[in-house]
């Protein structure tokens, strides 16, 4: 099955590029079938909903029902478009004024949505569709224990996780083994990273942020592996003010398709890693896996 | 059916002599109703022969008109038009006896919480009041004689569960003179209440209070136990209840065993190695066990999955020869059944605890130092597996615990409902840890329920010991240290919603209080005894505060926690009620079933079976050599869903046919 | 020390917040709410608030709406969902949240440069008038709106992202930006059509 790709603002901006490229990669190798969704737009993430609820439902449906026309399922990778998409889906079908709203906004535009098109996560489809034996089979350039800390923020799993547990899940630890990772037990797997709160009140989205990067160092991660491009933002830069008195945390904070592509033969220009704020050059080295 | 299948009915109308009585009841219903202009209009309709009115038709001279009247005018048809049915038919009934004709003969029109309690207009209550009377009249003339069905009462009693309810309910009914089948499915006798260390609020030790009465069932003459035995089938109605028992085999016999226990400490597993269950798998055992010391009846049994003898048959049977010359170990016992009847049925079934896993953050079976409460309790008594000392795994006594109230209860991601005695046992539990270990110990609650007689004192003593009460519910128990006192605890997460604050509590053991459910196979159980569960899955009673022990079923009761969750005082009062209700069935000897049955019309039927899966009672069977469907008239409870679904229209109902309810239809509608 | 009169009066209440806030999604079981304070320990940012969620679901319940709309916690959270899943009613918490944020800026309970409901606000209008967000100029129209010394604190992050070609100044626009005016309209006139 041919999936509508929804890649979100985030991860088609320059910011999120390694995800989509990485993402994209990946697919690519393990023949899952996408294209990118044509004209979707902005699912509102937090944002909107917090502004307008009813116009943020419609905005969000209206990629829906997009995917619908195709006769597709959406794959999301980013974790609040995954969220925003699966609620928005939820809320049509559970609430009939919503419903209601959202088949006029539809309309208007001459599309609509009868709840056909699944949103389902890059994880879920690695793990379920294409599955881990096939994704070993294709592994070039296993990650040699590179430890990995699997950081899967909130959003992802909860409320809509389908494929995963809410508070322990482990999609991500069971595909990055699949590449040679040495997955270490990450106990803040599912702890919010502080969203935007750190440009808004510094001092608590560093404190949260401080809080996941020092767990992970002491579990002895050398990398940590986000699947949202907020969470990597937060973990990647702001290491350096989250010292404390303590010299800060430094550690390459890579999106888990990048790790994935990496193994599958990749290189690190193909798939952003060149443009890591942090970089991981000398940390790949260190298990002998070649960064080119 | 039509009138045609129903040949009485024509000449049951012409020979109807009817007296038609409206009751004034004060001024309840005259106030509103026009009496006297009603049983004037009633004089005029066809085959009326008298028509009153009077102030209290239910008083005895008011009865007594009646019996006279139907003596001097030959009367043979009665209608009263007064109060509820519930009220006073039976009384109206008896007077159309004790005139001697049948008592169904009689027809009751409900003119007061019909009509002059719900209406306030005069001249409409006056003419709903006429339609109605005049509708029994015409119904009345069809009533067929009918004769309520008495049937014996077995005096026999079976009693299924030998928990705390079981056993009162079994002393009870056996010290009455009755003889009493009590059925257990574990090897022992004793349920839930024999693991427990201490009783709330007195702190009785619980096995002391308990196995005086264990043992006098195990010696009772009138009472068969039957333990390691389950009921397989259940046939029959009330006073005459069939009932197959199956008994496990223990591979012992019975009468030879004198549970000296040489066996056990013969077999060839120096240490046991298979969790006891009793135990809560805190403990092993061997194949060879005996469930507690005070176990009745007093006798061993061996496990067929843990025994080498059953594994491979290879043993050197050094139990057998430690028995020596009792030789009461039967390595080929088999299974066997008792067919028994009894008149009555006294459930009595319990709870299972909820499982702790369920809520994946407090660590249950991840952390080895998170407990349950039953296994707290099996680590307090002096019978358990470290004799009686509260101590963590590695041996140390526990310098600060914590317990949790609420797990699995009080929560719509699991169970809804209270399970009423954790307050409780929470607060037995946190003054039985201080008192043995003298560690710091933390309640964390939700709501204080200390309903019960010596309850609230039992509180206000707790709190005079220094036990931290914080109110809010954990949301997690983790063992990373964010701080050095925290190291190697186990630290909880909390809201203190009292103080106002989120606070991080170390502690070095928990205790999770768990609530309680009904028991997993409530389903399968209930079905066999032909009674409801609740939406909850407790078995459910005839009615909340009324009747809380008896069923819909006839001669089936049910007492303690499998009615709901309970403590043990309401769990012996619920017994003897229980008993008490099965006495009063037994010593009346017969009991009388309204004749309001069902039954079918066997050249109509075409053995469809529509109506057999229809019947809540299980009233229907179907006769496969007629290839007819046949009603039990003592099961029919006359709710009359098989009559409106047969598609052929072949069953009809006592009170209640066809001809009956059309002519009433007809007398309502048409204006005379 | 300086001493403070607290009291609440009756007339300070509003006896039709609670009703409101249980119509909102996930608000049905609001006044089934025990106080277990499950939320509050839940939430990774409750230790920052001024009401933490149990707290604030209490006073939102009992109507103290100026408490409730002029409090901090609203703009702390930020929607990971860990109250709404653990809560033993059933209450959606998060949802909650979004209910009341939206209130506060409809009725602008806030500090006017408060960066939260400002971004929410810039958030959206690009949304209308673009179709998709441009993270750079987002920012950049966020913090001349709320802190204009943040922006150059900020700087030299900025710098950084720039010179490993992490940021992007092409405003991303979908083609069919008319649909999303058309949507809107609708939205409106669907509103009024079912009172909601």
């Amino acid at each position: 099955m041919k999936y509508a790709y929804y890649p979100g603002c985030s991860v088609n901006g320059a910011y999120g590029r390694g995800y989509d490229q990485s993402l994209r990669f990946t697919f690519g190798v393990l023949g899952v079938e996408f294209e990118e969704l044509d004209d979707w737009n902005c699912c509102g993430a937090t944002s909107y909903v917090s502004v307008d609820d009813l116009t943020s439902y419609a905005l969000a449906a209206r990629n829906l029902a997009l995917a619908e026309r195709d006769h597709r399922d959406i794959v999301a990778p980013c974790a609040a478009c995954y969220l925003v998409l699966n609620k928005t889906r939820h809320y049509i079908s559970d609430y009939p004024h919503i419903g209601h709203v959202v088949e006029r906004a539809l309309g208007e535009i001459g599309l609509s949505y009868t709840g056909q098109t699944q949103v389902r996560h890059p994880l879920d489809i690695l793990l379920n569709e294409v599955g881990i034996q096939a994704i070993a089979q294709k592994v070039k350039k296993p990650l040699r224990g590179l430890q990995v800390a699997p950081y899967y923020g909130c959003q992802i799993v909860r409320p809509y996780a389908t494929f995963d547990d809410q508070r322990k899940p482990t999609s991500m630890d069971k595909l990055l083994a699949a590449c040679g990772a040495k997955v270490v037990n990450y106990p803040e797997k599912t702890e919010c990273c502080g969203a935007s709160q750190k440009g808004a009140l510094s001092e608590v989205g560093l404190d949260r942020i401080l809080r996941l990067l020092t767990s992970a160092h002491a579990q002895g991660a050398q990398v940590i592996a986000t699947a949202c491009p907020l969470c990597q933002f937060n973990l990647e830069c702001y290491q350096e003010e989250t010292g404390n008195g303590q010299p800060p945390i430094t550690m390459p904070i890579l999106f888990f398709t990048q790790l994935i592509a990496l193994a599958l033969g990749a290189s690190a220009r193909e798939i952003g890693l060149d443009r890591s704020i942090v970089p991981v050059k000398q940390v790949l080295a260190s298990k002998e896996i070649a960064y080119a | 059916m039509p009138e045609a299948a129903n040949p009485a009915a024509a000449e049951n109308r012409e020979a109807a002599r009817v007296g038609v009585y409206v009751c004034h009841c004060g001024t309840n219903i005259a106030g509103t109703v026009d009496v006297k202009s009603v049983a004037e209009y009633a004089a005029g309709l066809p085959n009326v022969v008298v028509s009153r009115e009077y102030k209290y038709m239910c008083s005895d001279p008011g009865q007594a008109l009646i019996q006279q009247d139907i003596k001097e005018h030959k009367l043979n048809r009665i209608v009263v038009a007064s109060c509820s049915p519930l009220l006073h038919e039976p009384t109206f009934r008896r007077v159309l006896d004790r005139a001697g004709i049948n008592a169904f003969f009689l027809q009751f029109v409900n003119i007061r919480e019909h009509v002059s309690w719900v209406h306030t207009d005069k001249e409409a209550s006056t003419a709903k009041t006429r339609d109605l009377v005049r509708a029994a009249v015409r119904r009345v003339c069809l009533h067929k004689p009918l004769q309520k069905r008495q049937v014996p009462i077995d005096p026999r009693v079976l009693v299924v569960g030998g928990g705390i309810a079981g056993i009162h309910a079994a002393l009870t009914m056996a010290e009455a003179g009755k003889e009493v089948f009590l059925v257990e499915r574990e090897p022992t006798i004793g349920g839930h209440m024999a693991m427990f260390d201490k009783t709330f609020p007195t702190l009785d030790c619980a096995a002391c209070i308990l196995t005086p009465k264990m043992t006098s069932v195990g010696s009772h003459p009138r009472i068969k136990l039957w333990t390691y035995s389950e009921v397989v089938s259940v046939d029959g109605y009330v006073g005459n209840y069939k009932v197959t028992v199956k008994h496990k085999p223990r591979y012992v016999i019975d009468d030879l065993c004198i549970g000296c226990q040489e066996c056990i400490a013969a077999c060839v597993y120096k240490d046991g190695k298979t969790p006891d269950e009793f135990n809560q798998g805190l403990s092993k055992r061997k194949p060879v066990y005996l469930p507690f010391p005070q176990a009745v009846p007093q006798k061993v049994v061996i496990d067929p999955e843990a025994c080498i003898e059953f594994k491979s048959g290879k043993c050197k049977k050094t139990c057998v020869e430690a028995c020596g010359d009792r030789h009461a170990i039967d390595f080929k016992q088999k299974e066997t059944f008792d067919e028994i009847e009894v008149g009555t049925i006294i459930l009595a079934t319990g709870f299972k605890t909820f499982d702790a896993k369920r809520y994946p953050d407090y660590g249950y079976g991840r952390y080895p130092e998170v407990y349950t409460s039953l296994e707290i309790e099996r680590l307090i008594n002096a019978s358990g597996p470290t004799g009686g000392e509260l101590t963590l795994k590695n041996g140390k006594k526990p310098q600060s615990t914590a317990i949790i109230h609420c797990v699995g209860s009080r929560d719509h991601n699991t169970n809804r409902w209270c399970s009423k005695v954790c307050c409780m046992y929470s607060l037995k539990l946190a003054h039985l840890v201080r008192e043995r270990t003298g560690a710091e110990v933390f309640n964390f609650y939700l709501d204080m329920r200390t309903p019960g007689k010596g309850y609230e004192e039992f509180y206000d003593r707790l709190l005079d010991e220094g036990v931290h009460f914080v109110r809010g519910l954990v949301f997690e128990i983790s063992d990373f240290a964010a701080h050095p006192s925290e190291e190697g605890k186990l630290v909880l997460r909390v809201e203190d919603t009292l103080g106002g604050f989120v606070r991080r509590v170390p502690v070095d053991m928990v205790i999770l209080s768990v609530g309680m459910e009904p028991q997993a196979d409530a389903q399968d159980v209930r079905r066999l005894f032909n009674i409801s569960c609740a939406t909850e899955g407790w078995f459910l009673e005839r009615h909340p505060k009324l009747a809380p022990v008896s069923t819909f079923t006839e001669g089936v009761y049910i007492a303690g926690a499998c009615q709901g969750p309970k403590d043990i005082p309401e769990s012996v009062a619920q017994a003897g009620a229980a008993a008490a209700a099965a006495l009063a069935l037994i010593d009346a000897k017969t009991v009388e079933l309204e004749p309001y049955t069902a039954s079918i019309y066997e050249d109509e039927c075409c053995g469809c079976k529509t109506c057999v899966p229809l019947c809540p009672y299980g009233a229907i069977s179907f006769v496969a050599e007629k290839k007819k469907a046949a009603v039990n008239e003592v099961l029919c409870k006359g709710c009359g869903t098989c009559v409106a679904g047969c598609p052929s229209g072949s069953i009809t109902q006592n009170f209640f046919d066809d001809a009956e309810i059309f002519e009433e239809i007809e007398g309502v509608w048409s204006h005379a | 020390m300086s001493l403070e009169r607290k009291i609440k009066l009756e007339a300070e209440r509003d006896h039709e917040f609670a009703d409101w806030m249980a119509r909102k999604v996930g608000g049905e079981k609001l006044r089934h709410c025990l106080q277990c304070g499950l939320c509050s320990g839940t939430c990774p940012l409750s230790l920052y608030m001024d009401y933490t969620p149990r707290r604030l679901m209490y006073l939102a319940r009992e109507g103290f709406k100026a408490e409730v709309l002029g409090s901090l916690s609203i703009w702390l959270c930020t929607s990971c969902y860990a109250c709404a899943m653990g809560c033993p009613k059933q209450i959606n918490t998060t949802e909650m949240m979004y209910a009341l944020k939206r209130r506060a800026i409809e009725e602008k309970y806030y500090p006017k440069h408060f960066s939260v409901p400002v971004m929410a606000k810039q958030f959206a209008r690009m949304v209308r008038q673009s179709g998709r967000i441009t993270e750079s100029w987002l920012m950049m129209r966020v913090l001349m709106r709320s802190s204009i010394s943040s922006l150059f604190g900020m700087s030299r992050l900025g710098l950084r992202l720039f010179r490993s070609r992490r940021i992007g100044f092409l405003p991303e626009k979908i083609h069919r930006r008319g649909e999303i005016a058309r949507m809107m309209d609708a939205v409106e006139a669907a509103r009024k059509e079912f009172s909601v």
